[in-house]
Protein backbone atom coordinates (compact mmCIF):
# COMPACT_ATOMS: atom_id res chain seq x y z
CA UNK A 1 0.00 0.00 0.00
CA UNK A 2 1.49 2.97 -1.18
CA UNK A 3 1.10 6.45 0.82
CA UNK A 4 1.06 9.76 -1.34
CA UNK A 5 2.76 12.68 -0.21
CA UNK A 6 -0.51 14.40 -1.58
CA UNK A 7 -2.75 12.97 0.67
CA UNK A 8 -4.05 14.63 3.83
CA UNK A 9 -1.51 15.12 6.80
CA UNK A 10 -3.46 12.65 9.55
CA UNK A 11 -3.76 14.97 12.66
CA UNK A 12 -4.09 12.02 14.64
CA UNK A 13 -1.12 10.50 13.62
CA UNK A 14 0.78 13.85 14.04
CA UNK A 15 -0.49 13.96 17.64
CA UNK A 16 0.29 10.41 18.70
CA UNK A 17 3.79 11.15 17.31
CA UNK A 18 4.82 14.31 19.19
CA UNK A 19 3.28 12.32 22.61
CA UNK A 20 5.59 9.35 22.17
CA UNK A 21 8.85 11.41 20.80
CA UNK A 22 8.37 13.29 23.95
CA UNK A 23 11.26 11.71 25.84
CA UNK A 24 13.57 12.35 22.71
CA UNK A 25 12.51 15.67 22.60
CA UNK A 26 14.53 16.49 26.33
CA UNK A 27 17.84 14.33 25.44
CA UNK A 28 18.28 15.52 21.50
CA UNK A 29 17.37 19.17 23.03
CA UNK A 30 19.93 18.66 26.29
CA UNK A 31 22.66 17.37 23.73
CA UNK A 32 21.72 19.25 21.06
CA UNK A 33 22.65 22.53 23.05
CA UNK A 34 25.90 21.08 24.41
CA UNK A 35 26.62 20.62 20.47
CA UNK A 36 25.97 23.66 19.80
CA UNK A 37 27.77 25.71 22.44
CA UNK A 38 30.55 23.42 21.33
CA UNK A 39 30.64 24.14 17.74
CA UNK A 40 30.15 27.99 19.00
CA UNK A 41 33.03 28.15 21.32
CA UNK A 42 35.54 26.33 18.50
CA UNK A 43 35.00 29.83 16.46
CA UNK A 44 32.63 28.29 13.92
CA UNK A 45 29.52 30.41 12.60
CA UNK A 46 25.84 30.06 14.41
CA UNK A 47 24.82 28.78 11.33
CA UNK A 48 27.24 25.81 10.49
CA UNK A 49 25.15 24.16 13.72
CA UNK A 50 22.29 24.25 11.25
CA UNK A 51 23.82 23.27 8.41
CA UNK A 52 25.25 20.43 10.21
CA UNK A 53 21.97 19.21 12.09
CA UNK A 54 19.88 19.32 8.96
CA UNK A 55 22.35 17.61 7.04
CA UNK A 56 24.43 14.92 8.78
CA UNK A 57 22.09 14.82 11.55
CA UNK A 58 24.04 12.14 13.95
CA UNK A 59 24.44 12.84 17.38
CA UNK A 60 28.20 11.31 17.88
CA UNK A 61 29.36 12.26 14.60
CA UNK A 62 28.79 16.29 15.05
CA UNK A 63 30.68 15.90 18.39
CA UNK A 64 33.26 14.24 16.87
CA UNK A 65 32.93 16.92 13.86
CA UNK A 66 34.23 19.84 16.01
CA UNK A 67 37.38 17.84 17.01
CA UNK A 68 38.18 17.35 13.45
CA UNK A 69 37.49 20.97 12.74
CA UNK A 70 39.63 22.39 15.70
CA UNK A 71 42.59 19.04 15.01
CA UNK A 72 42.42 20.44 11.61
CA UNK A 73 42.13 16.09 10.70
CA UNK A 74 42.45 15.17 7.54
CA UNK A 75 39.75 14.22 4.79
CA UNK A 76 40.63 10.26 5.63
CA UNK A 77 40.09 10.71 9.31
CA UNK A 78 36.76 12.13 8.95
CA UNK A 79 35.78 9.93 6.42
CA UNK A 80 36.57 6.90 8.81
CA UNK A 81 35.97 7.69 11.87
CA UNK A 82 32.59 8.80 10.64
CA UNK A 83 32.38 5.75 9.19
CA UNK A 84 33.20 3.55 12.64
CA UNK A 85 30.60 5.87 14.62
CA UNK A 86 27.97 4.91 12.52
CA UNK A 87 28.36 1.59 11.70
CA UNK A 88 25.76 0.44 14.01
CA UNK A 89 23.51 1.66 11.74
CA UNK A 90 24.12 -0.80 9.12
CA UNK A 91 22.09 -3.26 10.76
CA UNK A 92 19.60 -0.84 12.15
CA UNK A 93 17.51 -0.57 8.99
CA UNK A 94 17.25 -4.93 8.72
CA UNK A 95 14.53 -4.27 11.41
CA UNK A 96 12.55 -1.75 9.28
CA UNK A 97 12.09 -3.21 6.19
CA UNK A 98 8.31 -3.25 6.67
CA UNK A 99 7.88 -0.38 8.44
CA UNK A 100 9.43 1.94 6.11
CA UNK A 101 7.78 0.75 3.19
CA UNK A 102 4.63 1.93 5.01
CA UNK A 103 5.84 5.53 4.31
CA UNK A 104 5.71 5.15 0.59
CA UNK A 105 7.73 7.97 -0.89
CA UNK A 106 8.91 9.59 2.11
CA UNK A 107 10.67 6.15 3.05
CA UNK A 108 14.10 8.27 1.76
CA UNK A 109 13.78 11.31 4.48
CA UNK A 110 13.15 7.63 6.70
CA UNK A 111 15.94 6.53 5.99
CA UNK A 112 18.06 9.24 5.99
CA UNK A 113 17.04 10.09 9.69
CA UNK A 114 17.43 6.51 11.03
CA UNK A 115 19.06 7.41 14.46
CA UNK A 116 19.55 5.69 17.72
CA UNK A 117 16.83 7.18 19.06
CA UNK A 118 14.48 7.32 16.08
CA UNK A 119 15.85 3.37 15.84
CA UNK A 120 14.39 2.73 19.25
CA UNK A 121 11.19 4.73 18.72
CA UNK A 122 9.98 3.13 15.94
CA UNK A 123 11.12 -0.53 17.04
CA UNK A 124 9.66 -0.13 20.24
CA UNK A 125 6.04 1.39 19.49
CA UNK A 126 2.79 -0.67 19.11
CA UNK A 127 0.92 -0.03 15.94
CA UNK A 128 -1.74 2.68 16.23
CA UNK A 129 -5.23 1.19 15.33
CA UNK A 130 -7.53 3.65 12.88
CA UNK A 131 -4.72 6.21 12.12
CA UNK A 132 -2.11 6.50 8.73
CA UNK A 133 0.66 4.05 10.49
CA UNK A 134 3.05 5.46 7.62
CA UNK A 135 2.59 8.94 8.62
CA UNK A 136 3.14 8.33 12.39
CA UNK A 137 6.31 6.52 11.83
CA UNK A 138 7.34 9.99 9.55
CA UNK A 139 6.27 12.03 11.91
CA UNK A 140 8.28 10.54 14.96
CA UNK A 141 11.31 10.34 12.57
CA UNK A 142 10.67 14.47 11.23
CA UNK A 143 9.82 15.56 14.92
CA UNK A 144 13.27 13.67 16.69
CA UNK A 145 15.10 15.44 13.91
CA UNK A 146 13.44 18.89 14.51
CA UNK A 147 14.26 18.65 18.21
CA UNK A 148 17.90 18.10 17.56
CA UNK A 149 18.22 20.98 14.84
CA UNK A 150 16.51 23.14 17.62
CA UNK A 151 18.72 22.28 20.44
CA UNK A 152 21.77 22.69 18.28
CA UNK A 153 20.56 26.19 17.39
CA UNK A 154 19.77 27.20 20.62
CA UNK A 155 23.55 25.98 21.68
CA UNK A 156 25.05 28.06 19.25
CA UNK A 157 23.37 31.20 19.50
CA UNK A 158 23.33 31.21 22.80
CA UNK A 159 27.46 30.43 22.72
CA UNK A 160 27.53 34.05 20.48
CA UNK A 161 25.60 35.90 23.03
CA UNK A 162 27.64 34.69 26.11
CA UNK A 163 30.78 33.27 27.20
CA UNK A 164 30.54 29.76 28.88
CA UNK A 165 33.53 27.84 29.54
CA UNK A 166 33.04 24.96 27.91
CA UNK A 167 35.99 23.16 29.08
CA UNK A 168 35.46 19.51 29.63
CA UNK A 169 31.99 19.59 28.23
CA UNK A 170 33.52 17.15 25.76
CA UNK A 171 32.82 14.75 28.01
CA UNK A 172 29.48 13.97 27.23
CA UNK A 173 30.58 11.92 24.15
CA UNK A 174 32.85 9.84 26.47
CA UNK A 175 29.56 9.56 29.20
CA UNK A 176 27.58 8.66 26.18
CA UNK A 177 29.52 6.12 25.02
CA UNK A 178 29.77 4.53 28.70
CA UNK A 179 26.26 4.86 28.76
CA UNK A 180 25.67 3.03 25.79
CA UNK A 181 28.58 0.12 26.85
CA UNK A 182 26.45 -0.54 30.21
CA UNK A 183 23.46 -1.22 27.96
CA UNK A 184 25.07 -3.44 25.72
CA UNK A 185 26.35 -5.51 28.34
CA UNK A 186 23.20 -5.81 29.94
CA UNK A 187 21.61 -7.06 26.96
CA UNK A 188 24.45 -9.77 26.03
CA UNK A 189 24.99 -12.35 27.78
CA UNK A 190 28.62 -13.21 25.92
CA UNK A 191 31.36 -11.18 27.02
CA UNK A 192 33.75 -12.24 24.55
CA UNK A 193 32.83 -9.03 22.01
CA UNK A 194 33.52 -7.10 24.81
CA UNK A 195 36.91 -8.64 25.33
CA UNK A 196 37.78 -8.83 21.76
CA UNK A 197 37.26 -4.54 21.12
CA UNK A 198 38.90 -3.80 24.31
CA UNK A 199 42.25 -6.10 23.38
CA UNK A 200 42.09 -4.79 19.92
CA UNK A 201 41.75 -0.90 21.00
CA UNK A 202 44.75 -1.31 23.29
CA UNK A 203 46.90 -2.99 20.57
CA UNK A 204 46.10 -0.51 17.96
CA UNK A 205 46.67 1.84 19.91
CA UNK A 206 50.50 0.13 20.87
CA UNK A 207 50.78 -0.87 17.41
CA UNK A 208 50.31 2.33 15.02
CA UNK A 209 49.42 4.75 17.73
CA UNK A 210 46.11 6.58 18.95
CA UNK A 211 45.40 8.75 15.85
CA UNK A 212 44.75 5.99 14.00
CA UNK A 213 43.71 3.70 16.16
CA UNK A 214 40.60 3.21 15.17
CA UNK A 215 40.28 1.55 11.38
CA UNK A 216 42.97 -0.94 12.73
CA UNK A 217 41.02 -1.99 15.83
CA UNK A 218 37.63 -2.46 13.98
CA UNK A 219 39.27 -4.47 11.28
CA UNK A 220 41.07 -6.69 13.53
CA UNK A 221 38.23 -7.04 15.56
CA UNK A 222 36.02 -8.46 12.84
CA UNK A 223 38.18 -10.85 11.99
CA UNK A 224 38.88 -11.88 15.42
CA UNK A 225 35.08 -12.24 15.85
CA UNK A 226 34.99 -14.44 12.96
CA UNK A 227 37.63 -16.29 13.89
CA UNK A 228 35.54 -17.14 17.47
CA UNK A 229 32.21 -17.15 15.98
CA UNK A 230 31.51 -20.29 17.49
CA UNK A 231 32.46 -19.64 21.00
CA UNK A 232 30.77 -16.20 20.58
CA UNK A 233 27.30 -18.12 19.52
CA UNK A 234 28.02 -21.16 21.92
CA UNK A 235 28.82 -18.73 24.73
CA UNK A 236 25.52 -16.13 24.33
CA UNK A 237 23.37 -19.22 24.84
CA UNK A 238 24.24 -20.67 28.04
CA UNK B 1 40.61 24.13 9.56
CA UNK B 2 39.95 26.73 7.07
CA UNK B 3 36.14 27.23 6.29
CA UNK B 4 36.48 25.42 2.97
CA UNK B 5 37.82 22.32 4.61
CA UNK B 6 35.09 22.43 7.05
CA UNK B 7 32.39 22.45 4.34
CA UNK B 8 34.21 19.63 2.50
CA UNK B 9 34.55 17.53 5.73
CA UNK B 10 30.51 17.94 6.83
CA UNK B 11 30.16 16.61 3.09
CA UNK B 12 32.36 13.67 3.23
CA UNK B 13 30.38 13.15 6.96
CA UNK B 14 26.52 13.60 4.74
CA UNK B 15 27.52 10.95 2.63
CA UNK B 16 29.11 8.54 4.77
CA UNK B 17 26.11 8.80 7.72
CA UNK B 18 24.05 8.40 4.72
CA UNK B 19 25.70 5.16 3.65
CA UNK B 20 25.82 3.50 6.81
CA UNK B 21 21.78 4.03 6.48
CA UNK B 22 20.83 3.14 3.22
CA UNK B 23 22.96 0.38 3.50
CA UNK B 24 20.59 -2.13 4.29
CA UNK B 25 17.80 -1.12 1.76
CA UNK B 26 20.60 -1.13 -1.34
CA UNK B 27 21.66 -4.66 -0.06
CA UNK B 28 19.04 -6.18 1.39
CA UNK B 29 15.54 -4.89 0.38
CA UNK B 30 13.83 -7.90 -1.05
CA UNK B 31 16.47 -11.26 -0.69
CA UNK B 32 17.73 -12.19 2.92
CA UNK B 33 20.84 -11.46 4.07
CA UNK B 34 23.70 -14.11 4.09
CA UNK B 35 24.15 -15.41 7.74
CA UNK B 36 27.81 -13.86 8.72
CA UNK B 37 26.46 -11.04 7.53
CA UNK B 38 23.78 -11.49 10.64
CA UNK B 39 26.21 -12.67 12.70
CA UNK B 40 28.67 -9.97 12.35
CA UNK B 41 25.47 -7.49 12.52
CA UNK B 42 24.76 -8.96 15.80
CA UNK B 43 27.92 -8.59 17.95
CA UNK B 44 29.80 -5.84 15.73
CA UNK B 45 27.62 -2.78 18.62
CA UNK B 46 29.56 -4.27 21.68
CA UNK B 47 32.83 -4.32 19.77
CA UNK B 48 32.31 -1.23 18.22
CA UNK B 49 31.21 0.60 21.66
CA UNK B 50 34.43 -0.94 23.68
CA UNK B 51 36.18 0.47 20.62
CA UNK B 52 34.84 3.77 21.38
CA UNK B 53 35.10 4.40 24.51
CA UNK B 54 38.77 3.64 24.48
CA UNK B 55 39.41 6.32 21.47
CA UNK B 56 37.68 8.55 23.50
CA UNK B 57 39.98 8.42 26.23
CA UNK B 58 43.04 7.98 24.27
CA UNK B 59 44.37 11.71 25.04
CA UNK B 60 44.68 11.37 28.94
CA UNK B 61 47.86 12.11 30.16
CA UNK B 62 48.74 9.43 32.83
CA UNK B 63 52.59 10.10 33.38
CA UNK B 64 51.94 13.76 35.19
CA UNK B 65 49.69 15.44 37.32
CA UNK B 66 46.63 14.69 37.71
CA UNK B 67 47.68 11.02 36.38
CA UNK B 68 44.16 10.94 34.88
CA UNK B 69 42.94 11.17 37.92
CA UNK B 70 39.57 13.65 36.53
CA UNK B 71 38.82 11.08 33.56
CA UNK B 72 38.84 8.01 35.74
CA UNK B 73 36.38 9.84 38.40
CA UNK B 74 34.06 11.35 35.69
CA UNK B 75 34.02 7.64 34.30
CA UNK B 76 33.36 6.04 38.00
CA UNK B 77 30.56 8.56 38.17
CA UNK B 78 28.95 7.63 35.21
CA UNK B 79 28.63 3.85 35.69
CA UNK B 80 27.36 4.16 39.17
CA UNK B 81 24.46 6.84 38.22
CA UNK B 82 23.91 4.52 35.55
CA UNK B 83 23.56 1.20 37.09
CA UNK B 84 21.72 2.97 40.27
CA UNK B 85 19.37 5.20 38.61
CA UNK B 86 19.24 3.67 34.57
CA UNK B 87 18.49 7.19 33.56
CA UNK B 88 20.56 8.16 30.43
CA UNK B 89 20.17 11.78 30.79
CA UNK B 90 21.61 12.06 34.65
CA UNK B 91 24.31 9.45 33.54
CA UNK B 92 25.11 11.92 31.06
CA UNK B 93 25.20 15.15 32.23
CA UNK B 94 25.77 14.58 35.96
CA UNK B 95 29.36 13.17 35.23
CA UNK B 96 29.99 15.76 32.55
CA UNK B 97 28.95 18.78 34.38
CA UNK B 98 31.49 16.96 37.36
CA UNK B 99 33.99 16.27 34.79
CA UNK B 100 33.99 20.19 34.23
CA UNK B 101 34.23 20.89 37.59
CA UNK B 102 37.37 19.26 38.28
CA UNK B 103 39.39 20.33 35.03
CA UNK B 104 37.94 23.93 35.51
CA UNK B 105 38.63 23.86 39.03
CA UNK B 106 42.00 21.70 38.59
CA UNK B 107 40.72 20.81 42.53
CA UNK B 108 42.98 17.73 41.89
CA UNK B 109 45.95 19.18 40.71
CA UNK B 110 46.31 21.12 44.21
CA UNK B 111 45.87 17.65 46.42
CA UNK B 112 48.42 15.42 44.39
Amino acid sequence: MMVSVKQRIDFKAMRLALKTSTPVFFGYLAIGIAFGLLLKDAGYPWYLALIMSVFIYAGAGQYLAVGFFTNNANFIEVATVTFLVNFRHMVYGLSLFDKFNMTGRLKPYMIFSLTDETYALLTSVKDPVDINKGQFYFFIALLNQFYWVLGGLIGAIAGSFMTINTKGLDFALTALFIVLLIEQLKSYHTRIPFFIGGFCAVVAIAVIGKENMLLFAVISSIIMLLVCRERIIEDDLN
Amino acid sequence: MTLTNVYISILIMVAVTFFTRVFPFLFYGHNKPPKIIFFVGKYIPPVVITILVIYCLKDVTWGRVPYGFNEMIAVLLVVMLHVWWRNPLLSIFGATLFYMYLVQSAVLNGLL
